[in-house]
């Protein structure tokens, strides 16, 4: 499939060496945390050990009198931010409760909320003064999980939320149900056909009750963030984040300050998977910068990371599917609750518009909820929302598939949505390559090779994510000698340098090397959303390559101008111009460039794009096959062999496609398997360290084989889709499935960790054994 | 506040004397009193691996080490793996084989996989896996990481005299392995 279409290409779809990557592998790469400068302070935070609990009083005075604090935050100091719902990047933010999260103020929502802050000449000092910080809490009757929230009794977080139901994403939606608090800000539903005609119609129906544990993004890096507040009332910062137009923004909106009045440094990133698309420290370390007239540094422990950062959200979830004996789906129903932590906002939309995306489907009902709960707000993580849901159905689809007695690659197929196949939320799918998936599954070495021995079995599953357009922003600037160098406001997290010089490379006709990629701080390139959403490669892509376009047309004309001839009578190609005329004339870009003083002075092209809202181009698909093996006396699950096969529209440096669908695949066997919160009864958090929280190590792998499918995008001019999301989809309802066929017990709550897996083995022998008693007697 | 101590130690073959808190980390004063800042901070708690570094032969989370119980010790870290402008095999390799997306694991991951070559110049999958085991990568799978181990292990055997940096490697015999052989024997 990719080979002939790539075969238009020199660069593209080649393997060269990162353009950062010297820096990165010799420890000379700045992340947010390795900045310093003159007079630099130190911050820290106070965190409330309640779960939920009324901030009656704070005292700061002893802290204010131990030698070397420099300054001191609470909640009264900053800005009261009225609610506005932006769209900032593919997030839609309350910036009210955007600033309620970074500083509590009358309540701690949440273990690990914020309450106070602290800047002192270095942090030990600063975390001696956070023990001096008194504050008085009542504490109230926290709620922990969705189910809890939405009972009529439960405690009620935020008094001003009301049921709202939304028509769409971005629909702030109208009121649903009695007009009395609700820890139940939001309903969207969708549906079409006739449910019940559906169901009748069904030979086979399956439906079961799901949960999923909320997981943390685990970036290994933790939040930064170094403000520096001039005289001058400038503000910089530099940090570690997703997109450096998102920080100026959300804390502009709140510190209450005009957004000009910011510049953002993006430092590089250590990972981010969603969880550095939002702010947490920025706005306190410029307050304290304020307040102190130095430099403040913040850096978060990991034990801060994961009491109040951002992770996904857990879920519950019901899902009825109904399928004829040919294994036609004749009706699905499913109900979706999403913990959104403390602060409405969580991806249940997202969730909703991806379950079952990857099948036609005519008799369809689909209703999802935001519930807030008395935890950390979610933040984005990895195609928001839909692994949770997908996981659902998918294990579903899986236990009709059996039903059918069909090959559950096969029972897929017969209902894989195609292009013109009305997605959940109603718009057709354009160009998409989800049938193609399966087949390259169907076809693999892996799949074609029975698996054997005792408690091993093979599961399969599939997910669909939108990928993001947005607006992005590129320079190309040509150098006297030649050379090039790009500059993106994309933040690089996993590579998307090399495809930005490869993209300006192949389109200028020059060698890869011979372009340097540059990421942008606020102040020196157009706007530029999140690197996320799988959006970088695809809409920055898009802007990069059409200011390679812009640059070459100055250059046409440049090239026109020294042999007295008009633009239109010069063709440019391969990095070389040519005159049209039949008199030879031709000059490489290299040559023309050491001529642009003489021929009207430096030559910048110049791009900025709004590549569409969210979902509107690059649909991805993925299918995962993995084989397991259980110990039957542990229920340990071990990872025997995984392959992913993913609709990627082109691979523009396949290397780093193959690493973002091996790392999805990877943090979905760690949400399958492992990953979770363990919270007490007062809603304290327990596991707040990496030994105990507890991520995919190298020897919990096995190599992860990929197969990239290049079905092009028809909306993107290089056949781009965005790569990094869909992967993690498919990978939990797949492991539950291989779980199944190894020991023939269906898993219905993530993760399936040892100690759950084996009691759900131990009751099935033992019903075993009491049917064969009972038979006997 | 008179309490800060003289430490020697021999950071990437360098002897170094510097003064530090007691309290501090060798992270610490890597980082913040030397600038050395390509060892990382992930976890503080010795969990991620981030801060790896090698001290006498053996790869050692540098957040779980004070600094001044590193007096005397030979320290490698990751500004000391490459001689002058050639880069060690590993880095190389790691280049190749796009094995860093985020890069924040890397030197620390690098440092493990040295200490690893350097005992057991020829191991196995399943040894660089065990190796590995406690440098956490969120981004890659670690699929690319175990193919770049395994391609610089060979590319290594094929020279003379590995360049195998300024520490002395630590003569013992591939502990790793033998602790492997006994879990799958079971």
């Amino acid at each position: 499939m990719a080979s002939d279409q790539s075969r238009e290409f020199k660069i593209i779809g080649t393997r060269p060496i990162r353009p950062d990557g010297v820096e990165k592998v010799t420890g000379r790469a700045r992340y947010g945390a390795d900045y310093a400068l003159p007079g630099m302070l130190h911050g820290k935070v106070l965190r409330s050990p309640y779960a939920h609990a009324r901030i009656k009083s704070i005292d700061v005075e002893r802290a204010r009198r131990l030698p070397g604090v420099k300054a001191i935050v609470t909640g009264a100091d900053f800005p009261e931010v009225k609610g506005v719902m932006a769209q900032v990047g593919e997030l839609i933010v309350n910036t009210h409760y955007l600033s309620l999260n970074v500083m509590a103020r009358e309540k701690a929502l949440y273990d690990g909320h914020a309450v106070a802050a602290v800047a002192a000449v270095s942090k030990h000092v600063a975390e001696e003064a956070l023990e001096l910080i008194e504050v008085d809490y009542e504490p109230l009757p926290p709620v922990m999980t969705a189910e809890e929230a939405m009972r009529p009794d439960a405690p009620v977080l935020l008094d001003e939320l009301r049921t709202r139901l939304m028509a769409h994403r971005t629909d702030p939606g109208s009121p649903e149900g009695p007009d009395r608090p609700s820890n139940v800000p939001g309903h969207i539903r969708f549906e079409r056909g006739d449910l019940a005609a559906g169901f009748a119609a069904a030979d086979f129906v399956v439906e079961r009750e799901f949960t999923t544990a909320a997981v943390h993004q685990g970036y290994i890096e933790p939040q930064n963030a170094l403000a520096v507040y001039g005289a001058d009332g400038h503000l910089t910062i530099y940090c570690s984040t997703q997109g450096a137009f998102n920080v100026r923004t959300l804390t502009a909106s709140v510190l209450a300050i005009p957004e000009g009045g910011i510049r953002v440094v993006p430092a590089e990133i250590g990972g981010g998977f969603g969880g550095k698309t939002t702010i947490y420290l920025e706005p306190v370390a410029a307050l304290l910068s304020k307040i102190s007239g130095r430099p403040v540094k913040m850096v978060m422990n990991r034990a801060e990371v994961l009491r109040a950062t951002g992770p996904t959200s857990g879920i519950k979830a019901r899902v009825k599917i109904g399928a004829k004996r040919d294994g036609k789906i004749t009706a699905a129903e499913v109900w979706l609750a999403y913990e959104a932590g403390a602060f409405p906002g969580s991806p249940f939309a997202p969730g909703a518009m991806c379950t079952l995306a990857p099948y036609a489907i005519e008799n369809l009902r689909i209703d999802s909820f935001d519930v807030v709960v008395n935890r950390p707000k979610v933040a984005a993580y990895r195609a928001p929302g839909s692994p949770a849901s997908a996981f659902a159905c998918e294990c579903v689809l899986d236990e009709l598939a059996e039903q059918c007695r069909i090959d559950p690659v096969e029972f897929r197929m017969r209902n894989a949505a195609h292009e013109g196949t009305p997605m959940p939320a109603g718009p057709p799918f354009k160009k998409i390559g989800f049938a193609e998936t399966l087949e390259a599954v169907r076809r693999s070495a892996h799949y074609r090779t029975p698996l054997g021995g005792p408690y091993r079995g093979r599961g399969v599953a599939s997910g669909f994510w939108f990928n993001g357009g947005l607006q992005s922003s590129a320079t190309v600037n040509i150098h006297s000698d030649g050379s090039v160098s790009v500059v993106t406001g994309s933040v690089d997290i996993g590579g998307t340098r090399a495809a930005q010089a490869m993209i300006v490379a192949e389109a200028l006709g020059v060698a890869v090397e011979d372009v340097r990629p540059v990421v942008g701080d606020t102040d020196s390139i157009g706007h530029t959303d999140v690197t996320g959403g799988s959006r970088t490669a695809l809409a920055t892509g898009m802007a990069v390559l059409e200011a390679a376009q812009d640059a070459i047309a100055q250059l046409t004309v440049r090239a026109a101008k020294l042999w007295d001839k008009k633009p239109n009578e010069v063709k440019f190609d391969g990095g070389v111009f040519r005159s049209l005329a039949d008199d030879g004339q031709m000059i490489t870009l290299r040559q023309l460039a050491g001529r642009l003083a003489r021929t009207g002075g430096p030559v910048v092209g110049r791009a900025t794009v709004n590549a569409g809202a969210v979902g509107a181009v690059g649909n991805a698909f993925a299918t995962v096959c993995v084989d397991v093996e259980v110990d039957p006396d542990t229920g340990k699950v071990r990872i025997l062999q995984a392959t992913i096969a993913q609709d990627v529209g082109r691979a523009l440096h396949p290397d780093y496609v193959e690493g973002q669908l091996q790392g999805a695949v990877a943090q979905g066997v760690g949400w399958a398997l492992n990953e979770e919160y363990f919270y007490d009864q007062k809603g304290a958090l327990r596991n707040f360290g990496l030994l105990d929280y507890r991520m995919p190590t190298c020897l919990d792998l096995p190599m992860i084989g990929t197969i990239l499918v290049e079905v092009p995008n028809p909306n993107h001019p290089l056949g781009v889709r965005g790569v990094g999301e869909v992967g993690i989809v498919p990978p939990m309802a797949a492991v539950a499935n291989a779980i199944y066929h190894a020991v023939g017990v269906r898993m219905f709550e993530l993760p399936m960790s040892p100690s759950r897996l084996l009691r759900r083995m131990l009751e099935n022998r033992r019903m075993a054994v009491e049917e064969q008693a009972s038979a006997a007697g | 506040m008179a309490n800060k101590v003289i430490v020697e130690i021999n950071i990437n073959g360098d002897p170094v004397e510097l003064l530090c808190e007691p309290r501090q980390s060798l992270l610490e004063v890597l980082r913040d009193v030397l600038e050395l800042t390509g060892s990382k901070e992930g976890c503080l708690t010795g969990d991620c691996g981030a801060c790896t570094v090698v001290i006498d032969g053996r790869p050692v989370c540098s957040c779980l080490m004070l600094g001044v119980e590193a007096a005397g010790k030979n320290v490698a870290t990751v500004e000391g793996l490459a001689s002058g402008m050639s880069l060690h095999v590993l880095q190389q390799k790691f280049l190749e084989h796009a094995s860093l997306q985020c890069g924040i694991c890397t030197p620390g991951v690098l440092m493990s996989a040295k200490a690893l070559l350097d005992r057991n110049p020829n191991p196995t999958e399943a040894e660089i896996r065990y190796a590995l085991a406690g440098n956490l990568c969120r981004c890659t799978g670690y699929d690319k990481i175990v193919r770049a181990v395994t391609d610089a292990a060979a590319a290594l055997a094929g020279r003379t005299h590995p360049a195998h940096g300024t520490v002395p490697s630590e003569t013992a015999s591939g502990m790793a392995g033998e602790m492997l052989a006994k879990g799958e024997a079971k």
